[in-house]
């Protein structure tokens, strides 16, 4: 399956300049998606999730539109063919 | 000869530099834009100085960035240089504490870090190892967070044995003599007045604690609330906060050649951390805390600012420099042990972290 995800600006410098990734996970959750796309871009996984592999706390992920919050976080299905939004939160000072 | 200045901010990383023995500083920045600069150190046992810093990419966590070329370019580990080994639970948080080892330890490097955890490098900084002694330490889950969050932010390796002194906010003061595999509570006579017992053995919040240049075994502690000296490596603590206009704070400085002299930087109280009366002022021991001088030439009156507690340090020339970043964005430098002050910068985020060598 082939995921397509999206970074924001800030984000794509650690991906090769890419705003678009598409990321070949080996399983159908956003744990897989994530282990897969730090796999290949070690920087740009670690700026999602810690070390514990829970995605930060100002970092939102969205699949389809839909903040994986409320989706079952990192078991969050991800289907093939599906987008997934990585943004910063509105935190900050 | 180039003397080098570092300071971390809120928002980034300034470094200043003077030519002229630090009369006049030229500013140069920002590096590391939008992060926040909590911990730096300059490592000048390197063929060219690696500046580190622990930065907080804010939404994007914490790390470990160095820079060989003075700010240029910054390099990081991919996988973190810090980063808490699987079973443990835990995530890094800030790093607040670089502390670069003796030139005969070369590539040694130490953090102090949150949650509270010391770790080691012997890659100058690449890459980091948990110190498990601290961490498997049956008081850790008991250290509570003080207002900053719960770290380790003081690191004193001894040059000349195994010895390793922390301090915590908190927990209060720790030391190994074999190098960080058993570890004890040193805190004696340091007070805890937000605990039910006064004098506990462990748990108190020691802001910052500094070596005298007498030798490894006198230290000065900066507490929440009181000013202590060790003369026993921190088995035991006295006050020396007479003389003081008050005992609260967060940096204390020792001079580095000069035993007996040492700095600190009063604020009111836990609850007005402001400058007695508004006034900037920097306190001066010359007799290991048995007096104190107020020193202000240069520094600001009508000043409601503060210094953090890694936001004031020595460096190692003679006469030893003196410098004081403030919570206003303000950073003072004296090259005369603090009997006068320049501006070296000024409208800065506020200031986390300074700290100045001279550049070999």
């Amino acid at each position: 399956m082939t995921v397509q995800v999206l970074l924001p600006g800030v984000l794509a410098a650690l991906a090769g300049g890419a705003k678009h990734l598409d990321v070949e996970p080996a399983g159908g959750t956003l744990a897989d998606l994530l282990d897969a796309l730090a796999a290949e871009h070690p920087l740009l996984g670690r700026r999602i999730r810690d070390e514990t592999g829970q995605v930060r706390r100002f970092v939102n992920v969205y699949v389809d539109g839909d903040d994986v919050r409320f989706e079952g976080g990192l078991a969050a299905k991800v289907r093939d063919g599906a987008e997934v939004h990585v943004l910063p939160s509105v935190a900050g000072g | 000869m180039t003397d080098l200045l570092a300071i971390g901010t809120r928002k980034g990383l300034w470094l200043a530099r003077s030519d002229d023995d630090r009369r006049t500083w030229m500013l140069d920045g920002p590096h590391l834009l939008a992060q926040e600069v909590a911990a730096v150190s300059i490592d000048t046992r390197l063929p060219t100085p690696r500046v580190l810093a622990g930065i907080q990419y804010g939404h994007w966590g914490p790390t470990v960035m160095w820079s060989d070329d003075l700010g240029t370019t910054w390099e990081e580990t991919d996988h973190g240089a810090i980063r808490f080994p699987e079973g443990a639970d835990a995530a890094l948080a800030r790093v607040w504490q670089l502390r670069p080892d003796t030139a005969d330890r070369p590539g040694v490097v130490w953090a102090g870090c949150e949650p509270h955890s010391l770790w080691r490098s012997t890659d100058g900084g690449c890459s980091f190892e948990l110190v498990r002694g601290l961490w498997d330490h049956p008081h850790r889950k008991t250290w509570e967070p003080g207002g900053g969050g719960g770290a380790v932010h003081t690191v004193l390796p001894d040059p000349a044995s195994d010895r390793v002194t922390v301090a915590m906010s908190t927990g209060g003061v720790y030391v190994s003599e074999d190098g960080g595999n058993e570890w004890e509570p040193r805190n004696r006579g340091i007070t805890a007045a937000f605990m039910p017992d006064p004098l506990p053995e462990y748990g108190q919040c020691v802001h910052k604690v500094a070596v005298d240049a007498s030798g490894p075994d006198r230290l000065y502690a900066q507490n929440h609330f009181g000013v202590f000296r060790s003369d026993d490596a921190g088995g035991s603590w006295t006050s020396i906060a007479g003389g003081l206009p008050a005992d609260f704070g967060f940096p204390v400085v020792s001079s580095p050649s000069t035993p007996g002299t040492a700095w600190v930087i009063p604020l009111v109280a836990d609850m007005q951390r402001v400058p007695p009366d508004g006034r900037l002022r920097v306190q001066r021991t010359r007799d290991a805390g048995e007096t104190w001088t107020e020193l202000g030439d240069g520094l600001p009156d009508a000043s409601w600012t503060a210094v953090m507690r890694d936001a004031f340090c020595a460096d190692a020339a003679d006469p030893t420099g003196i410098y004081v970043g403030t919570r206003d964005g303000c950073v003072y430098a004296s090259a005369d042990e603090g009997d006068s002050f320049t501006l070296v910068a000024d409208h800065l985020p506020d200031v986390l972290t300074v700290r100045a060598v001279k550049l070999p």
